[in-house]
C-alpha cells in the first residue's frame, strides 16, 4: 500500500507526513515562522509604542542596533591580509572600528561566534535522535575550565606564546566533553533520558561554579580593584587572550575564535556526512533498531555524539572568556542563556551548518539590536526593549515547535488554490 | 441474484495525487447479499477506491450511487450514517476499553443524559453477536482478546452502526488459518442476512473460497470482473500482474552439505521476563531451505534475534559456520557470515531515511571499499547501489532515493539485495514475502532457492503455510517456544495446522 500517497488509514498518520515533510528541511516553513514571529511581534511593539510609523521605527533600530546596516555602506576600502603587510580591496570599512554600525556589528559578530557553537551542540546531538538541554552547562564547564587551565597552569609548566590559549581552549573543550558525555553514558548504559540528566548537570555546573567563585569561594580572586565589583575568577593572564583583529580589545572586538566557530560548522557537516561516525551517528538518530541490526554499537554512540556536542558547547565557553570576557563572574555562571538559545538556533537552522550560521545572526542580531542603548528611549522605554528581544526570540521557539502547523496550513492553502484549477480544467474538458 | 440492482455502485471514479493517477475511471458494484472481491498487486489502486467509497478521499472525477441515488460522502460519518462499514487492515480499538465499549463507542446507549448505559451496551453487542454467530464476549477488555476476536470487534462495530455493505480491508492478512476459516463462515453469515460485503486481498485462494464476482485492479484500472464459476488462480494472477506468473515455486531436490547453523537447546526470554524460547535445538545444512513454522508470538521473533546477536541468549549456544557467536552481539553474528531479512523491513531492515546507498551499507560502512580511516566515499556507496539495483531489480528509484519512498516490494529487494550480496554462509529470511504483491513474491522466492542451490543454508521463518509448504526442504513447527513437529515438504497444510496449534505436540515431539 505504500505506493499510494496519502492514503490516510492504512498509511502513515497526518503528523507522521508532516514530519517526514519537517526534516526534508527547505525553506519556506522556516522563513514563515520568521515572519510570523515578527508579526507578531510587531502587535505587541504596537502595543507599545500606540503608532504604525514609531513600529517600523523600532524595528529599523534594531536591524540598525544589530549592525547589519554595516553591510550597506559599500565602498572602496582596503583590508590587511593575516599575517603579512599586504593590503587589499574590501568592499567595506574596516578600518573605522569606532563608527557604531562596527561597533554594534562586532558585538553581533561575538555572540555569533558563540551562538554557533551553542547551536551546534543541540544540532549534533539531535543528529543522534538525542534532545541535549545541556548546553548551558557544558558552555559554563567550558568556561570554567578555560579560566581554570589558563589562571594556573603557568604556576605548573611555562608554555610559550600562544600555546597556553591552545591548551586552554582544548581543554575546556573536553570539560565540555565530559560533562555531555556522563548524560550520554547514563543514556547508553541505564536508558536514563538525556533530557532530565542534562538538566540536572546545568544545575551542578551552577553551584560548582558559584562555590568555587563567589564571595569567600576557594578561587574568587583578591586582585585589587575586583573589591565591591561582581565576584569573579582571576583575570586570564595575556598570554592566554585570544587576538582580536578587528575592534578595540578594551571594548570587546572581534577574536580569533570566530574562525574556529566557522571551522566548527564545516566539520559539523563533514563529520555527519564524510565519516563513518557521522554515518553512526545519523543511522542512530534515524531509527535506532535498524542501526543496532545492522550491527552499530547503539549506546556507544549515544557517548560518543553527546561528548562531540558537549565538546562544541565547551568550545563556546571558552571563546568567550578568552575572547572577550577574560573572567568568569557569578552573574554569567547564574544567568547565561547562550546554552538554551543554542536550542533555539538549532531547531530554527533546522540542524544543518547553513541553518545554524543564519539562524545564530539572527538571534545574536536580536540580542544586541534590542539592548536599550539602540533604541530610541523617546518610543522604547528603555528596559522594555531586551523584553522585547525575548519575546521575538520566544515566539520564533514557539513556531519552531508548532511548525507542523506552518506545513498543515501550507498544505491547505496548496489545496485550496489546486481545487478551483481543478474543477476548471475538468467542467473545460466536459464541455465540448 | 444477477439481475439484481446494485446496492453500492461508482462509475467512473478517477482519483489523482501528485504523479500518480491511484484511480483512472473505476467501475465497481456490490449487490446485496454478495461478496464481491477486490484483487489488486499493493500500490493497484485498492485502497484509493476503498476509501472513496468509505468517505475518506473525494474523488476528482465520477459518481457514487447508493441504491440508485448518487451521494456525496463529505467524511467517513456520511458513509457511515448511509449504511456502509469498513474494517481496516489494522484495527481502530482501543484496548484498555471493553469489547461493549468499543462498539458502541460515539453512539453509546446513556442513561441519566450522560452516563455510560453499560448493562444496554453489552446486551445489545450480545444480541447482535448472536444474530451473525459473531463470539465474543462484550464484558472482556480488547487488550485481552485475541487477534481473530478483535477483528469480529469491529465488525460488530460496523454493524452495531447499521452497516450494509460491509468493506474487509485484507482481512485475513492477520490472521492463522483456523481463524481465517472462522471468518469465511462470518461473512457466509452476514451474507445469507442479505449484507453486502467487499472483500480487499490480494491472495487467489481465499477469493475463489468466498467471492460471487471478482474485480481486478491494476495500475489505477479495472482490468476485469469475473463470475466465480471459471476463475482460476493462474488467469487472476495473470490479470493481477499483467503477465504470465509462477505461483509455484520451481526447484530441484535440495543437496545438503555441511551444517552451517547449529542451535543447541536454546533459552531466550523478551522484553517481559517471560521464556519465549525454551530449548529448541536444531541444524541448517547449507544447500538447503529449513522452514520454521508457527503461529505469530510462539517465540520465533525472540528465537531469530537471538541468532542474529540482538537479543540475550538465556542458556544454549548459536554456532553459524562452526564459529561460536553466542550473545556476541550483531557485528558478530554478520562477521560470522549471517544474513539476515528481518520481519520488520520499515522498523529494522532499513533506515527509511536513508538513501538506498547509504542503506545498501548498512552493515559494511566501516571497512573497505565503502570507508577508510573512518572516511566515507559516497561515490563507492552510490557504484555498489547502482549495481545491486541492477541486478534486484529495484524500480522506483535510483542510489540517491530515500528508502522510504519505495514501494514495499522495492524496499524488501533493497534488503534481499544488501543480504545476499554480502555472500552469507547463513541466511535468515523472516516473513520474506510479508505484505509484498504477487510478482514481488515470485522475485523473493525464486531468488531464495537461487541462493539455496549457491550451497547457503537458508531459515526461512513464516506465518504463510503455502509459502512453508513451497519453499522449505524440511519444515519446524514451532508452538509456545518449542520445536513440537519436523514434516517433509509434502505434509498437508491440516497436518501443519494441527502441530502449529499444539495439537499434535506430544506425539510428534
Amino acid at each position: 500500500m505504500q505506493e499510494e500517497p496519502g492514503a490516510a488509514p492504512s498509511g502513515p498518520g497526518l503528523v507522521e507526513r508532516y514530519r517526514v515533510r519537517q526534516k526534508a528541511g527547505g525553506l519556506v516553513a522556516p522563513l514563515l515562522t520568521l515572519l510570523l514571529a515578527f508579526l507578531i511581534s510587531g502587535v505587541v511593539v504596537l502595543a507599545t509604542t500606540g503608532s504604525f510609523a514609531d513600529t517600523g521605527k523600532t524595528y529599523r533600530a534594531i536591524f540598525r542596533g544589530a549592525g547589519l546596516n554595516w553591510f550597506f555602506e559599500v565602498g572602496h576600502h582596503t583590508v590587511g591580509l593575516p599575517f603579512s603587510h599586504a593590503r587589499v580591496w574590501f568592499p567595506w570599512n574596516t578600518d573605522d572600528i569606532s563608527s557604531t554600525a562596527a561597533a554594534n556589528l562586532e558585538q553581533t559578530l561575538i555572540l555569533w561566534t558563540a551562538l554557533v557553537l551553542t547551536g551546534l551542540a543541540v544540532a549534533f546531538a539531535f543528529r543522534c535522535g538525542l534532545f541535549n538541554i545541556g548546553g548551558n552547562g557544558q558552555y559554563l564547564a567550558g568556561s570554567i575550565g578555560a579560566v581554570l587551565i589558563a589562571t594556573e597552569l603557568p604556576h605548573l609548566v611555562g608554555l610559550p606564546g600562544a600555546l597556553l590559549a591552545i591548551v586552554s581552549v582544548a581543554g575546556a573543550a573536553l570539560a565540555g566533553a565530559a560533562l555531555a558525555g556522563i548524560a550520554g553514558l547514563l543514556k547508553g548504559t541505564v536508558g536514563a533520558h538525556e533530557v532530565i540528566t542534562t538538566i540536572m548537570l546545568n544545575w551542578i555546573v551552577v553551584w560548582v561554579g558559584s562555590y568555587l567563585f563567589d564571595i569567600g569561594g576557594p578561587l574568587q580572586t583578591k586582585a585589587a580593584g575586583a573589591a565591591g565589583a561582581v565576584p569573579s575568577s582571576a583575570d586570564v593572564p595575556d598570554a592566554a587572550k585570544l587576538k582580536v583583529f578587528w575592534g578595540d580589545p578594551l571594548l570587546q572586538g572581534v577574536h580569533v575564535g570566530i574562525f574556529l566557530a566557522i571551522a566548527a560548522l564545516a566539520v559539523y557537516t563533514l563529520t555527519l556526512n564524510r565519516t563513518t561516525l557521522g554515518y553512526e551517528v545519523r543511522a542512530v538518530g534515524f531509527n535506532a533498531e535498524a542501526a543496532r541490526y545492522g550491527g552499530i554499537n547503539v549506546a556507544r554512540n549515544y557517548f560518543v555524539a553527546m561528548a562531540i556536542a558537549g565538546g562544541f558547547a565547551g568550545l563556546a565557553g571558552a571563546l568567550d572568556v578568552l575572547g572577550w570576557q577574560y573572567r568568569v563572574d557569578i552573574t554569567t555562571i547564574q544567568g547565561t542563556n547562550v546554552g538554551f538559545l543554542g536550542v533555539a538556533v538549532a531547531l530554527l537552522g533546522r540542524n544543518r551548518a547553513v541553518g545554524v550560521a543564519l539562524a545564530a545572526l539572527l538571534f545574536a542580531g536580536l540580542s544586541t539590536g534590542t539592548a536599550s542603548r539602540n533604541l530610541d528611549p523617546t518610543i522604547f522605554a528603555p528596559g522594555v526593549g531586551s523584553s522585547l528581544a525575548v519575546i521575538i526570540q520566544g515566539l520564533v521557539v514557539l513556531f519552531v515547535g508548532a511548525d507542523l502547523l506552518v506545513l498543515i496550513a501550507l498544505g491547505w492553502l496548496r489545496r485550496v488554490r489546486a481545487r478551483p484549477a481543478r474543477q476548471a480544467t475538468a467542467a473545460q474538458g466536459a464541455a465540448p | 441474484m444477477a439481475a439484481e440492482a446494485p446496492v453500492l455502485e461508482v462509475r467512473g471514479i478517477t482519483k489523482r495525487f501528485p504523479g500518480v493517477v491511484a484511480n483512472d475511471r473505476v467501475d465497481f458494484d456490490v449487490r446485496a447479499g454478495e461478496v464481491h472481491a477486490l484483487l489488486g498487486e499493493n500500490g493497484a489502486g485498492k485502497s484509493t477506491l476503498m476509501n472513496i467509497l468509505y468517505g475518506l478521499y473525494r474523488a476528482d472525477e465520477g459518481e457514487i450511487r447508493l441504491r440508485g441515488k448518487p451521494v456525496v460522502f463529505g467524511s467517513a460519518k456520511d458513509a457511515i450514517e448511509l449504511g456502509i462499514g469498513m474494517v481496516h487492515q489494522h484495527f481502530m480499538l482501543i484496548p484498555v476499553m471493553t469489547v461493549a465499549e468499543n462498539i458502541v463507542l460515539g453512539v453509546e446507549p446513556r442513561r441519566d443524559g450522560f452516563l455510560l448505559d453499560e448493562r444496554t451496551a453489552e446486551e445489545r453487542v450480545r444480541d447482535l453477536s448472536q444474530r451473525f454467530g459473531l463470539a465474543v464476549e462484550p464484558g472482556a477488555l480488547v487488550s485481552t482478546i485475541t487477534v481473530g476476536q478483535q477483528q469480529r470487534v469491529e465488525i460488530l462495530k460496523a454493524l452495531y452502526r447499521g452497516a450494509d455493505v460491509l468493506i474487509l480491508d485484507e482481512p485475513t492478512a492477520v490472521l492463522t488459518p483456523q481463524e481465517a476459516a472462522e471468518l469465511f463462515e462470518i461473512v457466509r453469515a452476514l451474507k445469507a442476512d442479505g449484507k453486502s460485503i467487499v472483500f480487499i486481498t490480494h491472495k487467489l485462494n481465499e477469493v475463489l473460497e468466498i467471492a460471487d464476482r471478482i474485480s481486478v485492479l491494476r495500475r489505477g484500472r479495472m482490468v476485469a470482473t469475473f463470475p466465480r464459476a471459471g476463475a482460476t488462480e493462474e488467469s487472476l494472477a495473470r490479470a493481477m500482474v499483467g503477465r504470465e506468473v509462477l505461483l509455484r515455486v520451481e526447484k530441484t531436490p535440495a543437496n545438503p552439505g555441511e551444517p552451517m547453523l547449529q542451535l543447541e537447546d536454546l533459552h531466550v526470554v523478551d522484553d517481559r521476563g517471560i521464556e519465549k524460547v525454551r530449548g529448541v535445538s536444531f541444524e541448517v545444512r547449507g544447500g538447503e531451505i529449513l522452514a520454521l513454522a508457527g503461529v505469530d508470538g510462539n517465540g520465533q521473533t525472540e528465537l531469530i534475534d537471538a541468532i542474529a546477536g540482538l537479543r540475550h541468549v538465556a542458556s544454549g549456544r548459536v554456532r553459524v559456520a562452526g564459529r561460536d557467536v553466542t550473545n556476541g552481539g550483531a557485528r558478530v553474528s554478520l562477521d560470522a557470515g549471517l544474513g539476515h531479512i528481518p520481519q520488520d523491513r520499515q522498523l529494522r531492515g532499513l533506515v527509511l531515511e536513508f538513501t538506498i546507498a547509504e542503506n545498501v551499507e548498512l552493515h559494511d560502512f566501516d571497512k573497505p571499499p565503502a570507508s577508510r580511516w573512518g572516511w566515507l566515499f559516497p561515490r563507492r556507496f552510490v557504484e555498489r547501489a547502482r549495481r545491486l539495483i541492477r541486478e534486484f531489480d529495484v524500480r522506483g528509484g535510483g542510489p540517491l532515493t530515500r528508502a522510504g519512498a519505495l514501494s514495499g516490494g522495492n524496499q524488501q529487494k533493497v534488503i534481499l539485495a544488501r543480504e545476499i550480496d554480502r555472500d552469507p554462509q547463513v541466511l535468515i529470511a523472516a516473513q520474506p514475502t510479508r505484505g509484498l504483491d504477487v510478482g514481488a513474491i515470485e522475485f523473493v522466492h525464486r531468488r531464495l532457492v537461487e541462493e539455496r542451490d549457491e550451497g547457503r543454508a537458508i531459515l526461512l521463518v513464516s506465518l504463510e503455510l503455502d509459502e512453508v509448504l513451497g519453499l522449505a526442504d524440511r519444515i519446524l513447527v514451532m508452538f509456545e517456544g518449542q520445536i513440537v513437529g519436523e514434516f517433509p515438504p509434502t505434509a498437508t497444510e491440516e497436518e501443519l495446522g494441527i502441530a502449529m496449534t499444539g495439537g499434535r505436540q506430544r506425539e510428534a515431539a
